[in-house]
């Protein structure tokens, strides 16, 4: 996994509360065996105004000139500024891989979906809760200076405006030594692979019913 | 010190390993497989050149993207070339790896959700995992199951565990008794209409209290489905009777002196008389009346006798355009009733509402009554091959048949409309299925969340009406 440490980027305001996965990346583009070429169908349905089909060129669609992503001053942004409940809906790991493919590195928001804010780890994107307040403010700047940028540190779990005013922010130990180290983390958990055998030998004497009894026929 | 939750217990068997950093490492017992979000992880394992930790305990169905229709073609009946290749993917993914597969022309085949129970591959006390968010399903079942993304498929693969961190615990209590006509789905409707989309997030929901001890394992079902529409990865009912009969005598439950002392555990499945939650909401089942949504979240439902809400009532200006925009998107006036949004299709089944009971309820009420001719389409989907068998003995698929309604073959379907079964832009849908998205049952098309036999009535009337009142006329 590609690391993260520090980020500056551009900003992207979407003002929009309970962003859903389905929004994110529709069903049909769910039809990929592969991670990755995801980006042109993120927020499919509010970026164009016709149906996106997959393995379909989109460079020549109608674009929606209201959508936030559509206009020329938030072209290259890399920070996604979101609302509340961001990323609800379906466990869908396509939405964090069009989110990245597009080109973000990190988004920030008063609150995520469970899911959604686990799977982003997974794939190098970073997920900020920081409180409604703040993210109220950062909106209204972010809306008001074109070319607005944040500075996001893991390291030091903070988000750095243009004028040098700091937010601190939570994420968990385990999840930012990941992150920050670019660790496979199937890798880490194999590192237990004794506890795992022996958890599992004491698991076969107490619930021996758990092993076997699905099988191929 | 107070007792302890069911999460509590179902957290603490499973354990692994605590780290130091506050992350654990959780025994992951049952892990369910489909087309969509399994491909990506199969490969993970390849490129990694890894082995999965234990085949046994994987169970793996096509659903999302099989046609409901033709299947005696098989795979070969998939037209879109895309769906077949990804439906193709999961066939041979489970034959090199050797994991069992209920293929497309398997009677056993059916949503992941529907068959896991079925099969008894569902059990008391287990953890379940799937690359689905309705996984919270098999809580009904006193189990600790959720979903994950694809990275967490490919990590449980290959190591038989999951890193987690513990989630707080939640009681949702109903108490007292559902009035007639009133069912699974109209509670777990109310209780998001109560606590919101994100009302469950970062918690383990145990849903508890009379009206919930009442239901069916079809219903407690429906109940856990839609925990995360609540914003839960889990939802969970305690064990008791109805749970330990449904499961016996299933292909993969234990026998013998396994089922009897597997029966001895699954009975100390229920939160302890002392436990504490750190939230604990109560809701009144009698005063619950049948619930239909109205807009492009499952938080925006009333019951069917009320109005599209105002927008100019909210205050908070957030919610407010969130109002204005689904209205819109559902092309609705504020305080129009329910009553008179006209449908243009109605769609029984999904891992929701499409079991045995679910059949049976809508069976009921479009018994002896035709679909009114406005509509342009009724189709009931069951969940699985075996639900079609049983309902075929029992002449249901008859009675929909005969109303005018479509008898399909199993799948996900117009849920998510993945395969052919899809709404066109700006049609109306009565849907027994889980989330009215904007989109989600086809490009522009409006989704109206309702139990199976508020859409059985839906699709006699071409428009919502309260079932109780056809319920007390009777068959036609």
């Amino acid at each position: 996994m590609r690391p993260f440490t520090q980020h500056d980027g551009l900003v992207a305001p979407l003002d929009r509360s309970n962003v859903d996965t389905d929004m994110i990346i529709p069903k049909q583009f769910l039809k990929s065996i592969k991670r990755s070429g995801f980006g042109p169908n993120l927020f499919d349905e509010l970026r164009y105004l016709d149906e996106g089909k997959p393995d379909q060129d989109s460079s020549g669609r109608p674009l929606n000139p209201d959508f936030v992503l559509n206009q020329p001053r938030y072209q290259g942004a890399s920070v996604l500024l979101a609302r509340h409940n961001f990323g609800c809906g379906s466990s869908r790991e396509h939405a964090p891989w069009a989110l990245d493919d597009f080109g973000f590195r990190a988004i920030i928001a008063p609150s995520f979906a469970d899911i959604f804010y686990n799977n982003c780890f997974k794939n190098g994107l970073l997920p900020i809760v920081l409180d409604e307040k703040v993210v109220d403010q950062l909106f209204a700047e972010a809306e008001h200076a074109e070319g607005y940028r944040l500075l996001v540190d893991l390291e030091s779990r903070q988000v750095k405006t243009p004028t040098g005013e700091c937010f601190e922010f939570e994420v968990d130990d385990f999840r930012r030594h990941c992150l920050l180290h670019g660790l496979d983390d199937i890798g880490v958990t194999l590192e237990d692979a004794d506890a795992i055998r022996a958890y599992e030998d004491r698991r076969r004497d107490s619930a021996p019913w758990l092993f076997g009894a699905i099988g191929r026929d | 010190m107070s007792g302890k939750t069911l999460y509590d217990k179902l957290w603490d068997e499973h354990l692994v390993k605590q780290r130091d950093d506050g992350s654990a490492l959780i025994y992951i017992d049952r892990q369910l497989l489909h087309e969509v979000t399994s491909p990506q992880a199969f490969e993970g394992l390849r490129l990694a050149n890894r082995k999965p930790w234990r085949v046994d305990a994987n169970l793996a169905t096509p659903d999302h993207n099989v046609p409901t229709t033709d299947r005696e073609k098989g795979v070969d009946g998939i037209v879109d070339p895309v769906s077949r290749t990804q439906v193709e993917t999961l066939d041979k993914n489970c034959d090199e790896f050797g994991i069992l597969e209920f293929k497309i022309r398997d009677q056993r085949q059916g949503i992941v959700h529907v068959i896991g129970p079925e099969q008894g591959a569902t059990l008391p006390g287990m953890t379940i995992v799937c690359g689905d968010s309705h996984t919270s399903t098999h809580g009904a079942f006193g189990t600790l199951a959720h979903g994950i993304g694809t990275s967490e498929v490919e990590h449980v693969l290959a190591t038989q565990c999951l890193v987690q961190k513990k989630m707080k615990n939640m009681l949702i209590r109903v108490d007292g008794q559902l009035g007639a006509g009133v069912t699974a789905k109209d509670v777990i409707l109310a209780i998001i209409g109560r606590i919101g989309t994100a009302g469950g997030t970062g918690y383990a929901v145990e849903f508890g209290g009379e009206a919930i001890r009442s239901l069916s394992m079809e219903g407690r079902m429906t109940v856990c489905n839609m925990a995360i529409e609540a914003g839960a990865r889990v939802g969970m009912v305690a064990v008791d009777d109805v749970t330990i009969d449904y499961v016996q005598g299933r292909p993969f439950a234990p026998k013998g002196a396994d089922w009897d002392r597997a029966v001895a555990h699954w009975r100390t499945l229920h939160s302890d008389d002392d436990a504490v939650f750190d939230k604990v909401i109560v809701l009144d089942g009698a005063a619950i009346k049948p619930q239909v949504t109205w807009g492009t979240s499952p938080e925006m439902v009333v019951s069917v006798d009320a109005q599209v809400p105002d927008p100019a009532q909210e205050e908070d200006p957030i919610k407010r355009e969130g109002i204005v925009r689904a209205l819109r998107y559902m092309g609705l006036e504020p305080n129009m009733p329910i009553e008179a949004i006209k449908l243009d299709r109605v769609f029984i089944g999904s891992c929701t509402n499409s079991r045995i009971e679910d059949l049976r309820e809508a069976a009921a009420v479009v018994k002896g009554r035709k679909v009114a001719a406005s509509l342009k389409q009724a189709m009931v989907v069951p969940g699985s091959g075996l639900v079609k068998a049983q309902a075929e003995q029992e002449g249901l698929d008859k009675i929909f048949i005969e109303a005018g309604l479509e008898w399909r073959d199993p799948g996900c379907s117009m849920c998510l409309a993945m395969n052919a079964d899809k709404l066109g832009a700006g049609e109306h849908c009565a849907s027994t299925s889980n989330r009215n998205f904007e989109g989600r049952q086809g490009f522009g098309g409006r989704t109206h969340l309702v139990s199976p036999a508020m859409a059985a009535a839906a699709a006699v009337t071409g428009h919502f009406v309260d079932v109780r009142e056809l319920i007390q006329q009777g068959g036609a």
